[in-house]
């Protein structure tokens, strides 16, 4: 890197010497490899299967760094989960840069190693790039975009389109709920509070691959990112048109978060993920699901959280430790504290 | 009105105390309360420490509430 | 979590259950008067636990449902004030005013915080010298001494750009004003955390002068259980009084130091109750030495009293004498994510509670 340059100028932006230096030396150096250095306008990519998973996702999260990541990893994991989710084996990202003039260059590098290293992780290709930089003030310290192609074979082409939902059948998450929502909030909030709660901002391909290759039962995969679970599964009933009942009793929460949850008063449904996926198959196939999920290193938590239902259709239902029931909604504003 | 929280008090200094709840750590203000020390439970409720948990009165309504269940029959059903 | 998981108990919840429905003979209606209650009844389920000659009914426990429009509109016009930051509890940030909100008011680019703690404030206000930070105060018992002791607070250290603007109130008057009104209880699952401020000799009027039991409840369903249990026996037995179910934080003579607090910075005066019109003696006014904190009197703004809106029956679901579902507008043009009446947009008002759990 220039020692000269500290912070993000104007010029890094305008296509000239400046911004050159700043993708060779930061770009190419963490992202390198044969395609990329080509530096082409565009990527020409070799594909093996005849139809393509194509997936975009924009990143604008505040603050950039939270426990357990920052936008970077976030960039990777959004669109390659996007992609594993649809049937997918991502293969394939690009990735543009929106920075504001100002901008930390030693935040940058950190952000952009984050960024290359699970792009490894989950074996996928950084192969075309975009660099901007708008006036102080015209965005907020940097935007990210990328966008993914995946390889998607056809028997798993239908796992994004939830055909054959029944009533009896699973709803199955890889692990606890809440805690990317509940990080990023500690770490943007002035509210003062301790906790050991990071994101479980994580590529889920390799093991969404295992199962799709071990199983043939996914009726539905779909990651609970904004919104949480809730809106996920209540997206899901009105698709189907048959019920959901959760059982609350089932729901792996971690102490930090449920703690949060309590104090603050918020419904973890309702708290986003960047680590889940929710898979539906039938109450058969779900045995073994469970148990290529528990063996994996993302899903130790795994368990069976709700039931497709024919009672109410259309509505998502929990069902509570202490026998009641209640309508569970997508959400509607951000979830704020309360006093009362 | 309502929101609060049982949380075990850690340590305190002056009107403040660090508070847990599981493993959330808080430094609540002890403005309204004296005499809180070092595992004492507090209600937290917006930031502040409201009451302390009565430990014996919390044993004794939950051994009125065993007696009521021990006589019930259908408490061995469930 | 200890001292709430064993309050959860099924078994215990069952067990109570079961004596409330052995013991229940006469046809009772029991009011709850805090929104943390009208919660916790529909979280838990606890309606299908209780035999249907036991009618529960909600009162007006909220402090946001029963803030005023009026309120609410003097902290947007707060908030257009050059260099104002309005620093406020989440509850509000939603709840509509006569044209706008806080959260829409953020929006255009006016500078709002949510905090959890009213000491947050302070610290804003300290590292923002020469802006007036406004915090529009509401809550009840539990809540108003945090807000005194701020203001105690602000005046030791010289701060001189925090601003209350209160909407505190105090529950004993409106809990009466109910039963003058004829509303029909039986009697009163009373609020748990701001007895716990405010201690038990408040009730004892509703209990000796108008032949009400009164139970200081807690929030788990156990606690709620014990105390519809509890009022039964009264009922049943025909002597109602005061009791304490909430005995592990209750104290008949409450938070002394809370008590003071409150004494020390605030009096009584008329207040306006959303849907219940004026009662008396049922808010909080920042006394005259305090003056320098009060935003009424440091940024007098003048505001229009605004009209009810059209349809709205918050007020006769706030006495407990509707219930949502007689509300035309409920789940039509009133939901949650677009609110009519403060009902729907307190996340423990009755008729958002309704919409979420019995729709």
């Amino acid at each position: 890197m220039n020692p000269r340059e500290d912070k993000i100028l104007m010029s890094h932006g305008n296509g000239g010497r400046m911004m050159h230096d700043l993708i060779g030396h930061l770009f190419l150096k963490h992202f390198g490899n044969k395609i990329l250095e080509e530096q082409t306008d565009a990527a020409i990519l070799p594909v093996d299967t005849p139809e393509v998973a194509f997936t975009t996702d924009s990143f604008v999260i505040d603050p950039l760094f939270f426990p357990g990541g920052n936008i970077g990893k976030l960039a990777v994991c959004g669109t390659v989960n996007d992609l594993a989710v649809s049937g997918a084996e991502p293969r394939y990202i690009s990735v543009s840069f929106i920075l504001e003039e100002g901008f930390s260059m030693q935040e940058l590098e950190v952000i952009v190693k984050s960024l290359a290293e699970e792009a490894r992780h989950a074996k996928v290709t950084i192969v075309t790039g975009d660099t901007k930089v708008v006036n102080r003030g015209k965005c907020d310290k940097l935007f990210i975009n990328t966008a993914g192609i995946g390889m998607v074979r056809k028997k798993d082409q239908m796992v994004g389109k939830a055909r054959n939902i029944h009533p009896g059948d699973v709803i199955i998450i890889n692990g606890t709920i809440g805690d990317h929502g509940m990080a990023v909030m500690n770490a943007r909030e002035s509210f003062n509070f301790k906790s050991p709660v990071i994101s479980d901002c994580a590529s889920l391909n390799h093991m969404i691959r295992e199962i799709l290759d071990r199983s043939s039962g996914v009726k539905f995969m779909r990651d609970p990112t904004r919104g949480g679970v809730a809106t996920v599964l209540n997206e899901l009933a009105a698709k189907i048109g048959h019920g959901i009942e959760i059982n609350e009793q089932a729901l792996p929460i971690s102490k930090g978060v449920s703690a949060m949850c309590e104090i603050l008063g918020f419904d973890t449904l309702h708290i986003a993920n960047e680590g889940k996926v929710i898979v539906v198959a039938s109450e058969q196939e779900s045995k073994l699901i469970l148990e290529i999920m528990r063996n994996h290193p993302l899903g130790k938590q795994s368990a069976v959280i709700a039931h497709i239902v024919s009672d109410h259709p259309g509505r998502v239902v929990l069902k509570t430790g202490t026998g009641g029931k209640r309508i569970i909604d997508s959400l509607t504003g951000d979830p704020l504290p309360r006093i009362c | 009105m309502c929101l609060a929280i049982p949380a075990k008090v850690i340590s305190v200094d002056g009107s403040n105390a660090m508070v847990s709840i599981e493993d959330v750590e808080y430094k609540a203000s002890l403005l309204m309360l004296d005499d809180v020390r070092p595992g004492d439970f507090v209600m937290l409720h917006a930031g502040f420490a409201i009451e302390k948990v009565d430990p014996e009165e919390a044993a004794e309504t939950l051994r009125l509430l065993n007696e009521i269940a021990d006589s019930s029959p259908d408490s061995l059903i469930l | 979590m200890r001292y709430v998981d064993e309050y959860r108990n099924r078994e215990l919840i069952l067990a109570l259950s079961e004596e409330v429905k052995k013991i229940s003979k006469k046809e009772i209606t029991l009011m709850e008067v805090c929104g943390g209650h009208t919660m916790a009844i529909h979280r838990f389920g606890l309606h299908s636990l209780l035999p249907s000659n036991i009618r529960l009914l909600s009162g007006p426990g909220c402090p946001v449902c029963v803030s005023s429009q009026h309120f609410l509109d003097t902290a947007i016009a707060y908030s257009k004030i050059s260099g104002a930051i309005i620093t406020t509890y989440g509850d509000l940030i939603r709840v509509p005013g006569s044209v706008s909100s806080l959260e829409k008011e953020k929006a255009k680019g006016a500078d709002i915080r949510i905090l959890y703690s009213v000491l947050e404030a302070l610290e804003i206000a300290k590292n923002n010298p020469g802006r007036p930070v406004f915090f529009p105060g509401i809550g009840f018992e539990t809540t108003a001494p945090a807000t005194a002791a701020a203001i105690v607070q602000a005046k030791k250290e010289n701060i001189v750009n925090f601003f209350v603007l209160s909407a505190h109130k105090i529950m004993p008057p409106v809990m009466k004003a109910l039963v003058d009104e004829g509303v029909k209880i039986n009697g009163f699952i009373a609020p748990g955390h701001v007895s716990a401020i405010t201690g038990t000799a408040i009730y004892n009027e509703l209990a000796a002068g108008y032949g009400l039991g009164v139970v200081v409840t807690g929030f788990e369903p156990v606690d709620m259980m014990q105390a519809i249990l509890m009022l039964v026996r009264q009922i049943e037995s025909g002597t109602p009084k005061v009791e304490i179910q909430y005995r592990r934080i209750v104290h008949p003579e409450g938070n002394r130091i809370a008590q003071a607090l409150l004494i020390e910075v605030f009096n009584h005066k008329d207040d306006r109750w959303r849907g219940l019109g004026i009662i008396r003696e049922s808010g909080l006014k920042i006394r005259k030495n305090f003056a320098g904190f009060d935003a009424e009197v440091k940024y007098p703004v003048s505001v229009p009293e605004p009209p009810d809106p059209k349809g709205c029956i918050c007020g006769l679901i706030l006495r407990g004498l509707k219930k949502p579902g007689d509300c035309r507008l409920f789940a039509t043009t009133c939901t949650p994510s677009d609110p009519v009446g403060a009902c729907m947009v307190s996340g423990e008002g009755t008729c958002a509670t309704y919409y979420k759990y019995r729709r």
